[in-house]
């Protein structure tokens, strides 16, 4: 069980290939070439940063997306899914990483969701809890009773229930998004147990982590994305040496263009100071401070606590450790309303559902945090905001300048724009941006940097996360790396290269364990 | 659809590829596309433009129902003093619902649903008219009213918000219990108000128009302001179309939660006095499935369920659309259960129209615009 189960995948079976695979949405070319060969019976390692083109690979292949160009092969057969029931029932299943279980449906009914036996249009209970049955015998859980409540099962449980859903329609591909992401450190094992039960049954696997360790325990090949392209394919997963992966995931071919750093930042006030802030099973134990003027990044993936860490910076969660200080005052925890009277500002992480009132206005997206202050006995002023708001979309040069437009119409960085431009209106002090350049496009990412970059000039202090490290090291003054709800690096910007940050974030050993 | 292009259009060549960023053909140049075709709809698209259009719309239908009445009863309408006494009618009818749906179209823009209100009113009702708060004259009458009512709306509000209960179930829960402490506070009696200066008000006119329609007018144009010039009004539109983004700019989405259902309730306390007059009493049984005439109301004015969109204007046009429908069965001596029926009809047209609008419509012109760009 320790040895290597599958060394000679050499001779197996292609199941699946993918040759120059494009997918184009509006502004961004999220798959631009990808090539991909899966045999029968591997576990195939797909590997990227964030934004790389993981997801939008997932969803060609499960047929959620149609790609616009390139070959998709599958058991020898071209293929064009055309919606994930078609992708099913050809034997290519996806577990997600938000597992898609009925939380109310048993364990046998989730199983055979949507094709369940069945005879006069009666459900065949008894047979979907046989083969239900048989299933997870397969998978090495006979003790999940079929009959259980979805619910009532723990995250590996649930895991499980997924799988077994994939098993019901006989998949003979086994996409997995991340599956270790939901899992204590103990049911890892478990899950590789139960992966390579499904590989020594010819079962592929395509296997997505940012876990090194994980790949390397239970990849037999790896393929690297890179904005989009295959930059590496069928790689050994056990003997590529890490930095070899690592910069086939970073070597730019898009150009960052930075604005240049002010030489050394005078000795400041200092704006923000956390200690010892910690929320359970997000974050333990953050301290960091912000100067006026400073420009602050947090490097770290999805789920290393950091969206949550700045979120509760801000008021939006409340902490329960620690504690915010805004210039030398106790900032009151859990409001929101408190943080935005101190000056705080925040540009979440999801633009469209946390941020912008899309069929609104831009003017009044603009001075959704101001236009109590522009009132006046309560009376709004719509005069001085659409006045304010068109100053800043000046400043911001956002494109249309047109402040009446719904700011629905705009292009992703430009809703961005709106966003950010909502804080200058107020006396923000310290600006808080999660992911500000998510979905946003070369050129406006490149104004965006040079946006912050003045807000720092003038004296904001900024705190920004990013799961791209290219951008951290090249807007930040100071860097904080995190990784599962730990700081585990400090330094300043120019002492890090992005190799180094990349180890840090992905080094990620399952040992040292999730705060508790 | 292929509009000329409007003077705030940012290139009036709109439909030329655009030249700035020599990107790939379809990533940049759909995303330039998007930009032009809002500018050329912007004419009827914009804040105020979409709201102004969907009410000529319901205008329209209002026409169409007068001309049926002239069609079936040109009788009657041959007599200008009859018709302009109908019109009366008419508003007078919708005067107690209107001032309802002004609270209920708040509630609704605001992201929640009030399904107690018919409750409310007959709560409010009831108190008003026990003889104990008679004894207290009219002004104690009208301020019984309003307390219940506003009492009662923040109690929703502070269920919802704080209790964290769903709008639908607390107002559920507050539509039965409100109805039972009125049967149990008027003994299940009728309740006959004595008040001269209570029930004058309904009866009253002031330069041949009733004073419930006055009070209707005022209603209507205080909500008007408050939706559409206040912090109030923009608070309300935030929450109800974005409660997270609204949260992360330093909205106390749970206060504005609490005062908008309490606005609802204090709406419901000024027609429990409006129908008190009208009935020169109340009962538990008064204003019995308001809340749905109310809810249907800004429904067809255009106030989106799911909240964030509507305009008080909308829905007074809803409630008078209702009132006219029922006004067009009684003068051709037609039953309630075809009024019921048509009535029905008219809420599925509704709602079937502004999801053409707003999900068909859209797409089809995103469909199509790049094609008719090649052209």
């Amino acid at each position: 069980m320790t040895t290597d189960p599958t060394t000679g995948s050499g001779t197996s079976e292609i199941v699946l290939r993918l040759t120059d695979v494009v997918k184009t949405f509006p502004g961004v070319r999220a798959l631009d070439g990808v090539q991909l060969e899966v045999r029968a019976g591997e576990v195939h390692c797909l590997l990227g940063q964030n934004g790389a083109g993981k997801s939008t690979l997932i969803k060609v292949l499960s047929g959620a997306h149609r790609p616009d160009s390139g070959r998709v092969e599958w058991l020898g057969q071209p293929v064009a899914f055309a919606n994930p029931q078609a992708a099913m029932r050809a034997g290519i299943a996806t577990i997600y990483q938000e597992l898609d279980l009925v939380e109310d449906l048993s364990v046998a009914e989730n199983a055979f969701l949507g094709h369940e036996p069945r005879r006069l249009g009666f459900v065949r209970r008894g047979q979907i809890a046989r083969r239900t049955r048989d299933i997870l015998g397969r998978l090495g859980h006979p003790e999940i009773p079929p009959g259980r409540a979805v619910r009532k099962l723990p995250a590996a449980g649930k895991q499980i229930v997924s799988m077994a859903r994939a098993l019901s329609h006989d998949a003979r591909l086994i996409i997995m998004d991340e599956p270790s992401a939901v899992l204590a450190h103990d049911e890892v094992g478990n899950l590789f147990r139960i992966i390579r039960e499904l590989t020594a049954q010819g079962i592929a696997v395509i296997y997505i982590s940012h876990r090194m360790e994980e790949i390397r325990e239970i990849g037999d090949r790896v393929t690297v994305l890179k904005d989009g392209r295959t930059t590496a394919a069928n790689l050994p997963a056990r003997t590529t040496p890490t930095r070899d992966l690592v910069s086939r995931m970073t070597g730019r071919s898009i150009e960052y263009v930075f604005p240049d750093r002010p030489a050394a930042p005078a000795e400041s006030t200092e704006l923000l100071r956390v200690d010892g802030l910690g929320r359970d099973g997000e974050f333990a134990d953050v301290s960091l401070s912000v100067r006026a003027g400073e420009i602050v990044g947090i490097a770290g993936l999805v789920g290393s606590g950091r969206s949550e860490l700045l979120e509760t910076i801000f008021g939006a969660r409340r902490a329960h450790t620690g504690t915010v200080r805004i210039a030398g005052r106790a900032l009151r925890p859990g409001s929101v309303g408190a943080a935005v009277r101190a000056g705080l500002g925040m540009a979440p992480e999801e633009r469209k559902s946390q941020a912008l009132l899309l069929g609104e206005p831009i003017y009044r997206n603009v001075t959704l945090a101001t236009f109590s202050r522009y009132a006046r006995l309560g009376f709004t002023r719509a005069g001085r905001e659409v006045a304010e708001a068109d100053r800043i979309a000046g400043t911001l040069e956002l494109r249309p300048r047109d402040v009446h437009r719904p700011v629905r119409t705009l292009s992703g960085g430009n809703q961005q724009k709106v966003v950010v431009g909502r804080w200058l209106l107020g006396d923000t002090r310290l600006l808080l941006l999660d992911e500000p350049t998510r979905g946003v496009d070369v050129g406006a990412r490149a104004e965006l940097y040079q946006v912050i970059r003045a807000l720092a000039a003038r004296g904001v202090g900024v705190l920004l996360v990013s799961s791209e490290v290219p951008e951290v090291l090249g807007l930040a003054d100071r860097v904080l790396v995190m990784r599962e709800g730990h700081v585990v690096r400090e330094a300043p910007a120019g002492e890090l290269d992005e190799d180094t940050v990349l180890d840090l974030v992905m080094a990620g050993s399952l040992m040292e364990g999730v705060p508790a | 659809m292929s509009a000329t292009p409007t003077a705030d259009a940012p290139r009036p060549t709109a439909d030329l590829p655009d030249p700035a960023p020599p990107a790939g053909p379809t990533g940049h140049g759909a995303v330039a596309h998007g930009a032009t075709r809002a500018g050329r709809l912007s004419w009827w698209r914009g804040d105020a433009g979409e709201g102004a259009r969907r009410n000529l719309g319901l205008i329209g239908v209002l026409v169409v129902l007068i001309v049926i009445g002239i069609a079936t009863r040109p009788d009657l309408y041959g007599d200008s003093r009859w018709v302009w006494e109908n019109v009366l009618t008419i508003l007078k009818l919708a005067s107690v619902v209107g001032v309802v749906t002004v609270g209920m179209t708040f509630v609704i823009i605001g992201g929640g649903i009030d399904l107690s209100v018919g409750a409310i009113v007959a709560l409010a009702g009831v108190w008003a008219t026990t003889l104990a708060t008679q004894s207290f004259g009219a002004g104690g009458m009208i301020f019984t009213a309003l307390t219940v009512g506003l009492a009662v709306g923040l109690v929703n509000g502070v269920l919802i918000s704080y209790g964290r209960l769903v709008p639908f179930i607390a107002t559920l829960a507050m539509l039965v219990a409100a109805r039972g402490l009125a049967a149990e506070i008027s003994d299940k009696q009728t309740q006959v108000s004595n008040n001269t200066t209570i029930n004058d008000i309904a009866a009253a006119k002031l330069l041949g128009i009733p004073l419930l329609v006055y009070i209707l007018a005022i209603v209507v144009a205080a909500g008007w302001v408050l939706l559409n010039r206040t912090t109030f009004g923009r608070r309300t539109v935030a929450v109800g179309g974005n409660p997270e983004a609204a949260r992360l700019a330093g909205i106390n989405v749970k206060r504005h939660t609490v005062l908008l259902y309490a606005l609802s309730g204090l709406c419901c306390g000024i027609a429990a006095i409006m129908l008190t007059a009208q009935a020169t009493s109340a009962q538990a049984a008064m204003a019995n499935l308001y809340e749905l005439d109310a809810i249907a109301a800004a429904i067809i004015g255009g106030t989106l369920l799911s909240g964030g969109r509507g305009t008080i204007v909308g829905s007074l046009l809803g409630v008078i659309i209702f009132s006219t429908i029922t006004n067009l069965f009684a003068i051709n001596g037609l039953s309630t259960e075809a009024q019921n029926m048509v009535k029905g009809g008219i809420i599925v047209a509704a709602v079937l129209i502004q999801q053409f609008q707003f999900g068909s419509l859209t797409r089809f012109l995103g469909r199509n615009r790049p094609t008719a760009a090649k052209v």
